[in-house]
């Protein structure tokens, strides 16, 4: 059993190139076909996953050295608990996602040009992830990231219109330089120690003079911190994940981040384990915490809202990182699990609040609540969650992390504590804000509200007026706002009061599969503890070069 | 692995090294411009000043890695050799998309200039529209209050 499950390791990187190369050849013959296809690959990918999950839970770590060569020369993937955990919660996202980017294609009727490299594209991404994930070595971690990149820099500009190009050039430019102070990491790493397997670089980087190991250290976090939108190195994030198209920014915010804090918390616990530059983390968790959820109280454009939100609670994460005990990794990998599921439904919801109500700018939208109760409700669950009310997942995180900050004592932990508070709670305002304007106000007053009388209205931050005078003429202007309502290929969404069903369906599963984090939060706290507690106390034992994985 | 030469005992040639920094610098230089082929070549130009980086990582030139061969000097690292012809064909891949992202706002635009993020010009204009704004109420109260004086100077 456990040498069957040690042959399913590399499965989750290899079934989406195939599916993707197959579609590719394909082209726009049998369309129906085709998306059963990708379909069938996510779920099978799925399950893969959830036996891998399984087995690294009950047997221990599973190894395959690809091609059959020895660990240190050839490659080698893992799957250990934190990996599965991680892989199982991406695949179920991006199966959710999948769905609803095909019911939207479906709805708008889109096989057409652009749109056929759609569905190859997302696949390439999940192979990239899992490549990620499952690395066992350096340099292979860097070859996922560059997969998985390449394939956004593509998603992300989609159909190619001035907005997304325009985001799109921050985003790749950006992705590029965190790419290659990777890539110098990894150089000088090399130079350093004679090898880039995860498990060697954990015996010999600890042997090296510690001056040396603090420029490895920061290189390494350095580029890690762009991927992962921590707070001096995040301004990237929010200015170019709104513009995509819905489903991608989903899939985006779930994902491209937390691969980067997936890698950060590999470099804390494996590789300088000695928990130094943690206190410099907490600092910059703090900020991020902060600034994030500043920038989203004072946004009015939803996705954007929820861009800020994301950089926000990444913040979480990297506290919990940092504080560098049991208790605290376990609850970042619980928060990681949650928000991931939590920040792709938001904007799978934001997908359809802009097909209902044809636009994500608050100001032009109201009564949502009435005109749609079941988005209501689709936004409300994973709102709350968000904002951490209990008995949310989310409040069961934050909980955990507010536990371990206070176990962990000190001046700057309590600090941390307190802000982790306060951003819980400036969340909360932020997304009842978000309900009070497009969900509870009448809908005459969305309409009424001409660009003109809002700003009039004191104390409000006057954006709408700066669309300049030859926009704001009337409700067709809307459709110029940034993040405003476009298809996949980027034309203007044709609104509609019924949602397709597709669509609704695949946000509903995900809103569910939220709440059965809630649900499930006993076993998978006591999940998170194992796998916080093998990466801390088995650092320098990684499973690369174990004798029981040659295979 | 014994066999081969480890970067950690050797050093490289001091040549290469101040080839890498000069293409470092000439790279960063070019990306922080703001014409998207100006970063492309910056791009281009860093990403070979880390790939000598990544060759000079395996220490200075051996014989070539081959098994068969039966000297004893020392073998040249073949695993940075690898690395680096894998990050070429990544360079190339990005290469190929910044060329055609440059050429596509190229079409719309007329240029390749990296744009200002919408939304920060937006604050930055209803900035300024706010401060237009307080300048005509406070001209306008002025000028009533102006009226004013005058009506009462004439009754």
């Amino acid at each position: 059993m456990v040498e069957l499950t040690g042959h399913l390791v590399p499965l989750p990187v290899v079934l989406p190139l195939l599916a993707a190369g197959l579609r590719l050849a394909l082209g726009r013959r049998w369309p129906r076909l085709q998306r059963v296809l990708s379909v069938t690959t996510l779920s099978v990918v799925l399950l893969v996953s959830v036996l891998l999950l399984v087995a690294a839970d009950t047997h221990g770590p599973l190894v395959v050295q690809v091609g059959g060569w020895a660990a240190p020369v050839g490659i080698s993937l893992v799957a250990d608990r934190l990996s599965a955990l991680l892989l199982v919660v991406s695949v179920a996202i991006t199966l959710a996602v999948l769905v609803y980017s095909i019911g939207q294609g479906m709805v708008d009727g889109e096989e057409v040009a652009p749109l056929a490299i759609y569905h190859p594209t997302y696949l390439i991404l999940v192979a990239g992830v899992a490549t990620a994930f499952l690395a066992g070595d350096l340099f292979n971690v860097y070859v996922g990231f560059e997969v998985l990149l390449t394939a956004s820099y593509v998603l992300l500009t989609l159909g190619g219109t001035g907005s997304r190009l325009r985001a799109g050039a921050t985003y790749v430019v950006v992705s590029l330089v965190s790419s290659m102070v990777f890539l110098v990491a990894v150089a000088t790493i090399y130079a350093a120690t004679g090898t880039v397997n995860l498990a060697q670089l954990a015996e010999r980087l600890a042997e090296l003079p510690p001056q040396l190991q603090l420029v490895l250290h920061t290189l390494l976090l350095t580029g890690f911190a762009i991927k992962a939108a921590v707070f001096p190195l995040s301004a990237w994030l929010p200015d170019s994940y709104p513009t995509a198209p819905a489903p991608v920014t989903a899939v985006f915010a779930g994902l491209l981040t937390k691969v980067g804090v997936y890698t950060m918390i590999r470099t804390q616990t494996l590789l300088f384990p000695g928990g130094s530059l943690d206190t410099l983390l907490l600092v910059v968790a703090l900020a991020t915490m902060l600034v994030g959820i500043l920038g989203a109280v004072a946004q009015t454009d939803i996705k954007r809202l929820l861009s800020f939100t994301l950089v926000s609670h990444i913040g979480y994460l990297v506290f919990g990182l940092a504080v560098g005990s049991v208790h605290g990794l376990s609850a970042a990998i619980f928060y990681a699990v949650h928000h991931i599921t939590v920040q792709t439904s938001l904007f799978l919801v934001a997908g359809l609040i802009e097909r209902r109500g044809g636009t994500t700018s608050m100001r032009s939208l109201g009564g949502l609540a009435t005109l749609s109760p079941v988005l209501g409700i689709l936004f409300f669950v994973p709102a709350m969650n968000l904002a951490g009310i209990p008995p949310l997942s989310g409040f069961l995180g934050k909980l955990g992390l507010v536990q371990a900050g206070v176990a962990a004592g000190g001046p700057l932990a309590y600090t941390l504590v307190a802000g982790s508070v306060v951003t819980s709670l400036l969340t909360l305002y932020a997304m009842a804000r978000l309900w009070g304007y497009a969900f509870w106000r009448s809908p005459s007053l969305a309409v009424a509200a001409t660009p003109g009388t809002v700003l009039e209205s004191p104390g409000e931050p006057a954006l709408t007026s700066a669309y300049g005078p030859e926009e704001t003429v009337g409700p067709a202007s809307r459709r110029t706002v940034t993040g405003g309502a476009t298809t996949l290929g980027g034309q203007a969404i044709v609104t509609t009061a019924r949602l397709p069903r597709t669509m609704t369906g695949a946000t509903i599963a995900l809103v569910a599969f939220g709440l059965a984090l809630t649900v499930l939060a006993g076993p998978l706290t006591a999940y998170c503890e194992r796998t916080a507690s093998e990466l801390l106390e088995s650092g320098d034992e990684h499973p690369t070069l174990a004798p029981g994985g040659d295979g | 692995m014994t066999v081969l030469a480890t970067g950690a005992a050797t050093t490289p040639t001091l040549a290469l090294v101040g080839v890498i920094g000069v293409l470092g610098a000439v790279g960063t230089t070019l990306l922080l411009e703001r014409s998207l082929t100006r970063i492309l070549l910056g791009v281009v130009v860093l990403s070979n000043a880390i790939n000598l980086l990544i060759l000079a990582a395996g220490g200075p030139a051996g014989r070539p890695p081959m098994l068969e061969t039966q000297t004893t000097a020392p073998m040249n690292d073949p695993l940075p050799q690898a690395m680096v012809l894998t990050a070429i064909v990544i360079t190339l891949g990005v290469t190929a998309f910044l060329l055609a992202m440059a050429y596509r706002s190229w079409q719309l635009e007329g240029n390749d200039e990296v744009r200002d993020d919408a939304e920060d010009r937006r604050i930055l204009r209803a900035a300024e529209h706010g401060d237009l704004r307080a300048q005509i109420r406070a001209e306008r109260e002025r000028l009533a209050r102006a009226e004013d004086d005058d009506l009462r100077g004439t009754s």
